[in-house]
């Protein structure tokens, strides 16, 4: 019981620091490695929640898949550093305190939602809660259609990322890469924007 | 552990969140704080979940992660066609849509 406790305090304290990590380091590289952590942390929350299929998925598809596309973008346009107090005023300085106020407000609605049940450990529930036969079976039986939307919308994610961010065709006709300097453009190429 | 514990948790990880999309500039890291509040309500599914003895609040957490990869797709997309196209990246001054 007590090991519980501690595992999750450490990955709480884990997935709490990751995410001041990403938004108080400057460099975006060091932000992404900081969400890895982040995932990592809350990995072992769902663990400990009894969610075995979604932590490995989480682990693999996330923290490993999605973060090294990020890696690679970040090292692709090259990571700036920030100031993280530019002379913005206005949205910027208010965004501190709406988020001690967002999350004051969602601890009293969660809190007293009246709900019997959170002070517990939840439901009973049996060795094989969250492995990914039963997730396999409830996604092509109850959630088919979420579940096909689902694969739909990646299908149409990769096809837009693509149109996206494919070299145009007019850089290329010229032989020349995307890297050329702004001087080598002709000027009235550069008033067309290629989107 | 008690499930407020995790909701809670929660709570905090979406207002982190939240603070960096409205406080950094880079799109990249605006990008990255999306996550952190998609992977919040993720954890507060998977808590729910757990709470009812259903599995179904994991399962749309896994709808959910399926939905962040494709807004990473997306925004990472746009992010390097701005770099293509020499604008700066920086969500200040891509203020054209305000209209």
């Amino acid at each position: 019981m007590w090991f519980e406790q501690v595992l999750f305090f450490l990955a709480a304290f884990g997935a709490l620091a990751g995410a001041l990590g990403v938004i108080l380091l400057q460099n975006p590289f060091y932000s992404v490695l900081s969400l890895v952590g982040h995932l990592l942390g809350l990995a072992v929350l769902f663990l400990l929640l009894a969610a075995e299929f979604l932590a490995a998925a989480q682990v693999v598809v996330y923290a490993g898949a999605v973060m090294v596309l990020y890696l690679f973008v970040v090292a692709y346009i090259g990571g700036t550093d920030e100031p993280l107090r530019p002379e913005r005023g206005g949205v910027a300085l208010f965004g501190p305190v709406f988020a001690i106020a967002l999350a004051a407000e969602l601890c009293i609605a969660f809190v007293a939602s009246g709900l019997q049940a959170l002070d517990t450990r939840g439901a009973d529930v049996g060795a094989g809660f969250g492995s990914p036969g039963q997730i396999g079976e409830l996604l092509l039986t109850d959630f088919l259609i979420p579940f096909e939307a689902a694969s739909f919308l990646l299908l149409m994610a990769a096809v837009g990322a693509v149109v996206l961010a494919r070299r145009r065709r007019g850089l290329e006709d010229e032989g020349t890469g995307p890297m050329r300097s702004r001087d080598d453009v002709p000027p009235t190429e550069t008033l067309e924007v290629r989107l | 552990m008690d499930v407020t514990w995790y909701l809670v948790l929660s709570a905090f990880i979406f207002a982190v969140g939240a603070a960096g999309v409205i406080s950094r500039r880079n799109p990249l890291v605006v990008l990255l704080c999306l996550e952190l509040m998609l992977n919040a309500g993720n954890l507060a599914l998977v808590a729910f979940s757990r709470m009812h003895g259903s599995e179904a609040g994991q399962v749309f957490a896994l709808i959910v992660m399926v939905i962040a990869a494709c807004e990473v797709v997306v925004g990472l997309g746009i992010i390097v066609a701005m770099y293509r196209n020499r604008l700066p990246i920086d969500i200040d001054e891509m203020s054209e849509l305000r209209g």
